[in-house]
Formats: structure tokens, C-alpha cells, sequence
């Protein structure tokens, strides 16, 4: 067995190509019989899933193509005009999309790495043999207990120029007159106007509302990873700072490849805070994301056909994203234990 | 240098950790002091965790004027107990947290058992069209339930689910994400273990039962605590699809709070501390299970 993608690339491809069925060779008719049996089965496993899905997931989804096609009339109550691909064309050009998209991707590539690096930090660091250590996986894995609603009003308070922790500084009038290196960066923190801050800000709670999550999924990649191992690189000579980058990372692979995987999905897809912290886009639209650009066009200027084609845009984007990572990323994943 | 590692040892290292590490090395004094080291970190690390959490628990604890004050108060020194009891009531709170319960526990439930039938298909079984299928299957994952929000008004409203908690919890009985995490980890099985249980005349619906469930306990768990979460935090789609305050969850509760109480941001914070807590209760509980699930369900030889 090569590796499990691979079997599964060659079962897809070609019933036939994977490796043999059974120990035994059957005759001919009833492996057959078999393959049909099984394939049957294989079916019947995923059609719960895949109803809901094409109900509630690929319907409507592909019904936003049909919607695509049709220009919503300025005013209400007017019929829609067929303008065929006239709209994607219009909007997927326009710099307004063009600048959400970026926001979007340098939200994922500031969110998702970070994320994952915090992860990985505290779950080895809790993966220790101390006394007392289950506290503090309890602590690290405690902000899956907020929701995105829970992580923005909290952190919402702590940046917001009226309430907060840091309004003593920002409306001292002397430390304005004389910044210093640390009151420079803090400052446009608190302020949250000057562009780019406000989508670091919006970061910083993602990144702090996931990182239980994060924990979580790496302590379950750790825990599956043999102590045996580790043990026989420390018997070996190997210090820590080794057996992490040989023995622990790689064995974590998996995880961390999966976590990348959904992760830059997930952040992709991130609404919630954006809405609550940083409201209509943002200052400057500087967190006008690509699906609350979607929702500014739903909710407020009744665009049906605009958010139609957006949609389909982040999806194509999402789409190429995972296909790159799986492409490129899974290859240095080792599943073998 | 001298007085913690004592400490240390008297309070922390009694128990068989210590005397694990201590048969493992020689040179106590540079052991216990890495030791230390590592609570040092782990403390440091739970602080900057735990930091937010307990700003929020002692601004629900002041006045409203202390939490505008200049000078930031961190510890309340006369704590207004009333903002909880204020937030339960004037917020409804304890019948929006019963709907968030009932509407997560439905869909927890879904997606365990749609995500393990997919997940073992994907992993074990060979069909015609898998990898595509698996393909269909990640790419529900990359629907932004953004798009799919006008359409399913409608379908919602055509089957007459409007105001209910199959309008809830239907669409999300599923997961891409399930399907993903456990074909990973099935995947992670030892080839042994099939082929011994192939041997043994298991068929496939027995040894997915008993073998691959039971052994990806571990996913399981951690898959768990995800579907709770992420239904738990839905806001958009229960404010579309409900009407009825009596079928209401906890986020829009909050919402909701935090609207009618702009000049009180207190009982806000209370609201955001009662809103949480079960889920603090449910995680520690889930704590022991996922470390004792986790050793003992690891495939260790």
C-alpha cells in the first residue's frame, strides 16, 4: 500500500486498479456480485448526506447561475432583464470586487497559518507528562466555548475607542504629542480607522475564537501519534527541538494538512465577526470581504443577481484554493504510522 | 532557584509523572527546572488564552461608568451580582438557551451518523464515481451559506417548516467536513486490523461498529464538540427562518440584548457570560472524555 489517496485515486479511476479485493480469489461471478454488493452499500452510506446536500447545497447554489443571468431593475416591482453573461462580466471586472478578493485572501493568509502554528504550540506544550496539565487543556481549548458573537463583543470592548481597556491612552492628549514605539502601534489598534488595522482586528478575534479549535484538533492529531516513537528518538539522542521537526510534525501531517485544507475554507466563509466588528465592510471597506460583499448586496441594495454572481466567484476562488493545496500540500502528508 | 523546585516537587511531582521523568535522566536540579519551565510557559500561554474571558466576567461585574472609566478596573471590588439576574430576566435567556439545545443536539446528532456512513464509504468501500462523489462531497464544504440563503427561504416556506425546528436543524444535518475528517481518519487505520477482521468474517457493517468507530472515537469526539459548536453559533440562519420568539436561540438573545441595553453594557457582558457558560460546563465534561477516549482509543499496536 502506497499511500490511502492513492488507493483511493486508483479505486475511483478504475474499480479494478486498487489492490486485491480479498485473500482468497473468489470465482469470477460472485466477485462480482461482490463488487456490486459493495458498491451498493457505498451508496446507500453517503445518500443520507448527499440528500441534504443537494436540497440545501447544490439546489440553491446552482440556481444562483440561473440568477446570474438576470439584471435586478433599479426600482422594486419592475421585471428582471435577461442580460446573459453581460453581468458576470461587469461585476467579476469591476475594482470593487477586485479589492474585496484581496482582503479576502490576506484574511485567510493572516488567520489560517497563525491559527495553526497557535495550535500546534499549546497542544504540544499540553501534551506533556505534568501533573496538573488536563487544566490547562482544559483553558487552551476554552474559547470554543465563545461563539463568533461572543468573541466580537468581547474583543469589540476591548479595541473600541469609548469603552475599553486602552481609551485611557488613546485620548491622553500628551502621549498623542509624543509617540512612542509602543504607543504607535497600539494606537491605530484602538482607533481601528486606518486601513488594514480594522482587518487585523477582525484577525485577532478569528484567530483568538479558533484557537480552542484549533488545540482540540491538534491534541487529537497528537494523541494518535505513538509515544513509542518519541521515546525511541529520545533514547536516540534526540533533543526536543528535533524530535519535534522529525518525529512529531510529520506524524501531525495529517491534521495539519486537514487543518489547512478547511481552515482556509472556513476563513473564506468568515461573516459573523466581520458584521459585528467592523459594520458595512468596514472603514474604507477595508473588511468588505467577499461574503459580506455578497450580503451587502443581498441585504441592503437588493441585488439578487450581483450577489448571485459574487457567490459563484468566492466559489471558484475557494475551489481553485483546495485544489492547489491538495495538489501541493498533500504530498509531503504522511499517513503511515 | 532553590525555593521552587521544592515547592514544585512537594505540590506538582508527587504523582507518577514525576517519577517517570525522574527514572528517565540523572541531574535533578536542571530536570525540576525545566519542569518549572514548562508550567512557566503553559501558564504564560493560558493567560493570554484565558485574558478576554475574564475582562468580559469583571465588566459584568461593574457599573457601567467603571467599564467607561479612563483607568480600566481588573478586579471588581464590589461586584453587582444583579446584572446576571437582570439579563435572565429582562432577556429571556433561559428559554433561548432550551432552543440553541434542542436545535444543536438535532443537528450533532445528523451529522455524526450522515458523517460516518460517508466517511467509511469513502474510506473503506470501492464504488464507481468515488473520488468524484468525495470531490462533491469537499466541495459542499466551499458553498458559502451565504448563496444558499435566498433559495432555501423558499424551499423552507414550500415545505412548510417556516417557524419550526426542522427548519432549523434539516439543512445542517450534514457535513462535508464530517464526511472529510473521518475518511482521514479511517484512512489512518492500520491495514492489519481490515484484513484480521476480514478473516474473522466481519462484513463491513460490523466492522465499521466495531472496529473503525470505536477506533476513531478520538474524531468522533472532536467532531462532536465541532457540529455543537458551529450549530450552537448560527445566528443569520435562525433569525431568517424564525419569526416566533418562543423558537428563538441564544445568539439572537444576545443579539438582542446587547440592543436594548447600549447604555448598559453590563448586564450586555452578563448576558455574554450566561450565553457561554454552558458551553464551559459541556466542554469540561467533554475534557475527561476526549483525554481518556483519546489514550484509549489511539491505535497504539
Amino acid at each position: 500500500m502506497s499511500t490511502p489517496v492513492d488507493a483511493v485515486v486508483g479505486a475511483g479511476a478504475g474499480a479494478g486498479s486498487g489492490e486485491p479485493p480479498a485473500v482468497v480469489p473468489l470465482p469470477r461471478r460472485r466477485r462480482f456480485s461482490r463488487r456490486v454488493r459493495e458498491a451498493g452499500l457505498g451508496y446507500l452510506l453517503l445518500l443520507p448526506a448527499f440528500l441534504i446536500f443537494s436540497v440545501f447545497i447544490f439546489y440553491p447554489f446552482f440556481r444562483n447561475f440561473y440568477l446570474g443571468f438576470f439584471s435586478t431593475p433599479p426600482f422594486p416591482g419592475q421585471p428582471k432583464n435577461y442580460v446573459g453573461l453581460d453581468q458576470y462580466k461587469d461585476v467579476l471586472t469591476s475594482s470593487e470586487f477586485l479589492d474585496s478578493l484581496k482582503v479576502t485572501v490576506i484574511f485567510a493568509v493572516i488567520t489560517v497559518p497563525v491559527g495553526i502554528a497557535l495550535g500546534i504550540l499549546l497542544a504540544v506544550l499540553a501534551h506533556q507528562k505534568l501533573k496538573g496539565v488536563g487544566i490547562y487543556r482544559a483553558f487552551f481549548s476554552s474559547t470554543v466555548a465563545t461563539s463568533i458573537a461572543v468573541a466580537a463583543v468581547i474583543f469589540g470592548t476591548l479595541l473600541s475607542p469609548q469603552v475599553g481597556l486602552l481609551q485611557g491612552i488613546q485620548t491622553e492628549p500628551s502621549i498623542l504629542q509624543n509617540p512612542d514605539p509602543i504607543i504607535n502601534i497600539s494606537l491605530p489598534v484602538i482607533r481601528s480607522f486606518i486601513p488594514s488595522v480594522a482587518l487585523t482586528a477582525v484577525a485577532v478575534t478569528t484567530i483568538w475564537q479558533n484557537l480552542g479549535l484549533s488545540f482540540i484538533l491538534m491534541s487529537a492529531g497528537l494523541q494518535a501519534v505513538p509515544d513509542e516513537l518519541q521515546e525511541a528518538a529520545e533514547i536516540d539522542g534526540a533533543g526536543p527541538w528535533t524530535r519535534f521537526w522529525s518525529v512529531t510534525l510529520p506524524l501531525l501531517s495529517p491534521t495539519i494538512f486537514f487543518a489547512f485544507v478547511v481552515g482556509s475554507i472556513f476563513a473564506f466563509q468568515a461573516f459573523g465577526q466581520i458584521d459585528l466588528l467592523t459594520p458595512r465592510g468596514g472603514p474604507l471597506k477595508t473588511t468588505n470581504v467577499l461574503t459580506y460583499y455578497i450580503y451587502d448586496q443581498l441585504q441592503f441594495s437588493k441585488n439578487d443577481g450581483k450577489a448571485a454572481v459574487l457567490a459563484i466567484a468566492l466559489f471558484g476562488v475557494t475551489l481553485l484554493l483546495t485544489l492547489i493545496q491538495f495538489q501541493f500540500l498533500e504530498r509531503r502528508v504522511s499517513y503511515e504510522r | 532557584m532553590s525555593v521552587e523546585p521544592i515547592t514544585l516537587r512537594g505540590t506538582e511531582l508527587s504523582g507518577k509523572a514525576g517519577t517517570e521523568v525522574e527514572a528517565a535522566r540523572p541531574g535533578k536540579r536542571g530536570r525540576r527546572l525545566r519542569i518549572f519551565g514548562r508550567y512557566v510557559a503553559l501558564s504564560v500561554l493560558a493567560f493570554v488564552v484565558l485574558f478576554p474571558i475574564y475582562i468580559t466576567i469583571v465588566n459584568s461585574l461593574l457599573q457601567p461608568s467603571q467599564i467607561a472609566a479612563k483607568s480600566p478596573t481588573f478586579f471588581p471590588t464590589s461586584p453587582q451580582w444583579h446584572t446576571y439576574s437582570d439579563a435572565w430576566s429582562s432577556g429571556h435567556l433561559g428559554a433561548y438557551l432550551r432552543n440553541s439545545f434542542i436545535q444543536t443536539g438535532l443537528i450533532v446528532a445528523g451529522q455524526l451518523v450522515t458523517s460516518i456512513l460517508a466517511g467509511y464509504a469513502f474510506a473503506f468501500l470501492r464504488f464507481p464515481l468515488k473520488r468524484t462523489l468525495f470531490v462533491v462531497f469537499l466541495a459542499t464544504l466551499m458553498v458559502p451559506f451565504e448563496i444558499t440563503i435566498i433559495t432555501n427561504l423558499q424551499t423552507i416556506n414550500t415545505l412548510g417548516w417556516y417557524d419550526s425546528f426542522a427548519a432549523l436543524a434539516v439543512p445542517f444535518l450534514a457535513t462535508g467536513f464530517g464526511a472529510f475528517l473521518l475518511r482521514q481518519t479511517f484512512l489512518q487505520l492500520p491495514q492489519d486490523l481490515q484484513d484480521a477482521a476480514k478473516l474473522d468474517g466481519y462484513g463491513h457493517l460490523r466492522f465499521l461498529a466495531r472496529v473503525a468507530v470505536p477506533l476513531a472515537r478520538p474524531t468522533i469526539a472532536a467532531l462532536a464538540v465541532f457540529s455543537f459548536l458551529s450549530a450552537w453559533n448560527q445566528y443569520l440562519w435562525p433569525l431568517l427562518v424564525t419569526k416566533d420568539d418562543r423558537l428563538r436561540t441564544v445568539q439572537i438573545g444576545l443579539k438582542q440584548l446587547r440592543a436594548t441595553n447600549i447604555d448598559q453594557v453590563n448586564i450586555t457582558f452578563a448576558g455574554t457570560v450566561i450565553a457561554f457558560i454552558p458551553l464551559v460546563i459541556l466542554l469540561l465534561i467533554f475534557q475527561k472524555q476526549l483525554v481518556r477516549g483519546l489514550t484509549a482509543g489511539a491505535v497504539k499496536g
